[in-house]
């Protein structure tokens, strides 16, 4: 899962890029990066638990918006870490649609190595960009 | 960081970008610093409160304290007055942790007292206190239960016993933001909060016991007034907001006010984290109404945490709290807008103040204080880093050059990554200890992030207050015990 945390942009919080080749690879690596600022080694979370998720946006980068703020709201509500099991991204008429199966397991912090709690996604230097390889995103987590 | 060349010294604090800097300016932009503050600043904190100057509404300038630095649309120590008429409500003024703040208790105990208990006073406070990702408070509630909460603040904590009444009295707007209305609130939003009251939180959210050194009291007077009598008085303060409640209130309102703000209300703003929508609309009164309940949940939160650590104090030096003094000195709000009355070219207008990572500071007399402090004015409490230490300062006559605002914390300048890169939390800990810093954390990588030399010199940021007249030294505290989330 291709994503990197850049250090310079953001002093008090945690930015990251991810990049996919195609939309749907791209919303699963920002999804680990996410989880990764939460947890450290997020391969270590157990894909205990099914969330099915569906979310509709008239633009890509506010779907993205949308779908990490799913994972911060199951972090907090259900106590969930999630990373995506399975997902599809279609381009319809009236902007765009996901559908997508997150697994993971309730948060254990004997098991989980505890990272900085995520209050929110922010829309600051927010981007999705289509690339010659495939899709780049860059969001600042506010921690 | 280069500062734009624009930028026109006022004062020795003032700094003045004029409308001409950019397109669409209503008012000019004043960042206060001394001159190594300014020069040390990032180049964001000059893009950023320029942009707020372009706020439809805006009165008299956009401000940047001098702890600025960065932040989501409006700079971290950004302070916007709006015309409540014709003028904007901005979440990006606010921040997603709405009312986070910082709530200072003095005890009557000394640092002698305190330093042969230190260890099993921090551990207690470490094991009582819930904190880091996912954690949740002792107080269980219902989802109804929960509702209710947000729309009383503290008033909720007196009837079930977490609070003193005079706990209410210290607290900025007695600890109720009235007019907070539930039914404006996501279920979203109640539910990443309802299980979360008396929980720290994380990042740089902590409490910290301190020791008032007397060579550390500038002010006696004002010192005594805020109940700082006896040389090496220990007090704790602490620092966190309305956790997964309040940043979900400022999400669900971002993402609305970009839907209506250019389509409905033909508003363009420079920033979508400047999304904004008109005071006196029916997006702007819901925002306005379910930020207050985010702040209320704020207070709550403080003051559950303050019941515990009375708690845990009382069941280590085997007294009550109240024979341990352990009064509130203040609680200050960080991250809020509020309706306020202000002079402006000699005129009383009421105006909407977003003060962002920046603190309300009343000057003596003001409408608003408990009357124990009329004379002294308000006490305004700026927490440093961990190492270093914090300040009570008291607000000033002179304040209204800002909307009796001042700073609030001495800001980051280097990124967290970069501190874990340079520091080992196992490490920072033992060489704290060796200073007489007792320090407790959930994860090593975040105390790492919190090192000291990650802040700015929070010395130099209350030397700029006192300079530019927002806020007065009172007395420096040093810090000896910390729990971080």
């Amino acid at each position: 899962m291709p994503y990197r945390y850049l250090d310079d942009i953001a002093t008090a919080d945690v930015a990251f890029e991810a990049t996919g080749a195609t939309l749907e690879e791209l919303f699963a690596s920002a999804a680990e990066a996410a989880t990764n600022v939460m947890v450290e080694e997020p391969e270590r979370v157990e894909r205990k638990k099914k969330v099915d998720v569906s979310l509709k946006n008239e633009d890509a980068d506010m779907l993205l918006f949308d779908f990490l703020g799913e994972l911060i709201y199951y972090k907090d509500a259900k106590k969930l870490l999630l990373l995506v099991e399975g997902i599809r991204i279609t381009e319809g008429a009236d902007g765009y649609s996901l559908e997508a199966t997150l697994s993971g397991e309730e948060l254990d912090p004997k098991r989980h190595p505890l990272g900085a709690d995520v209050k929110a996604v922010t829309l600051h230097r927010f981007s999705l960009t289509r690339t010659n390889e495939g899709w780049r995103a860059t969001a600042i987590l506010d921690i | 960081m280069a500062q734009p060349s624009a930028l026109k010294r006022v004062s020795d604090t003032i700094w003045e970008l004029p409308r001409s800097y950019k397109a669409g300016m209503l008012v000019p932009a004043r960042v206060f610093g001394t001159e190594k503050l300014i020069r040390e600043m990032d180049d964001g904190v000059f893009e950023q409160v320029s942009n707020v100057a372009c706020l439809p509404g805006i009165v008299d300038y956009a401000f940047c304290m001098p702890d600025g630095h960065w932040g989501y649309g409006f700079p971290i120590g950004g302070v916007a007055a709006m015309d409540p008429e014709k003028g904007v409500i901005s979440p990006g003024g606010i921040g997603f942790d709405i009312n986070c703040g910082m709530r200072l208790v003095r005890t009557s105990l000394t640092y002698e007292e305190v330093r042969p208990r230190l260890k099993e006073l921090v551990d207690a406070m470490f094991y009582r206190i819930p904190s880091g990702v996912g954690s949740t408070g002792l107080v269980r509630l219902s989802h109804d239960e929960f509702r209710q909460v947000v729309e009383e603040g503290s008033k909720w904590c007196l009837k079930k016993g977490y609070a003193w009444s005079e706990d209410l009295k210290f607290t900025e707007e007695q600890g109720c933001f009235k007019g907070a209305k539930a039914s404006k609130v996501s279920q979203r939003a109640i539910e990443r909060g309802f299980d979360q009251v008396g929980t720290l939180g994380s990042g740089n959210h902590y409490c910290e016991i301190q020791v008032a050194r007397p060579e550390n009291v500038f002010d006696e007077a004002l010192a005594a007034s805020y109940g700082f009598t006896i040389p090496n008085q220990v007090a704790v303060m602490f620092h966190c907001g309305s956790r997964g409640f309040g940043h979900q209130v400022a999400t669900d309102y971002l993402q609305l006010f970009l839907k209506v703000m250019e389509k409905k209300y033909g508003i363009k703003a420079l920033d979508r984290e400047l999304a904004c929508a008109p005071f006196n609309s029916e997006e702007g009164q819901a925002y306005f109404a379910a930020m207050k309940c985010a702040a209320n949940m704020a207070f709550v939160n403080r003051q559950v945490i303050l019941h515990m650590l009375r708690q845990v104090f009382s069941e280590v030096f085997g007294r009550s709290p109240e024979e341990l003094g352990m009064s509130m000195v203040y609680d200050v709000t960080h991250n809020t807008a509020k309706l306020e009355k202000h002079l402006v070219k000699g005129k009383a207008r009421e105006l909407l103040v977003h003060r962002k990572g920046a603190t309300r500071a009343y000057g003596p007399g003001m409408e608003g204080l408990p009357p124990e402090y009329m004379e002294a004015g308000q006490p305004v409490i700026i927490g440093g880093s961990m190492e270093t230490g914090s300040y009570l300062l008291a607000g000033l006559p002179t304040g209204g050059k800002a909307f009796y605002t001042t700073a609030h914390g001495s800001g980051r300048t280097m990124s967290r990554h970069q501190a874990k890169k340079m520091y080992r939390g196992t490490k920072l800990q033992h060489d704290m200890e060796e200073r007489g810093i007792y320090v407790r954390s959930v994860t090593w990588g975040g105390l790492a992030e919190e090192a000291g030399a990650a802040y700015k010199e929070i010395d130099e940021v209350v030397k700029a207050t006192e300079l530019a007249g927002l806020s007065k030294r009172v007395l420096r505290l040093t810090p000896i015990g910390n729990i971080k989330g």
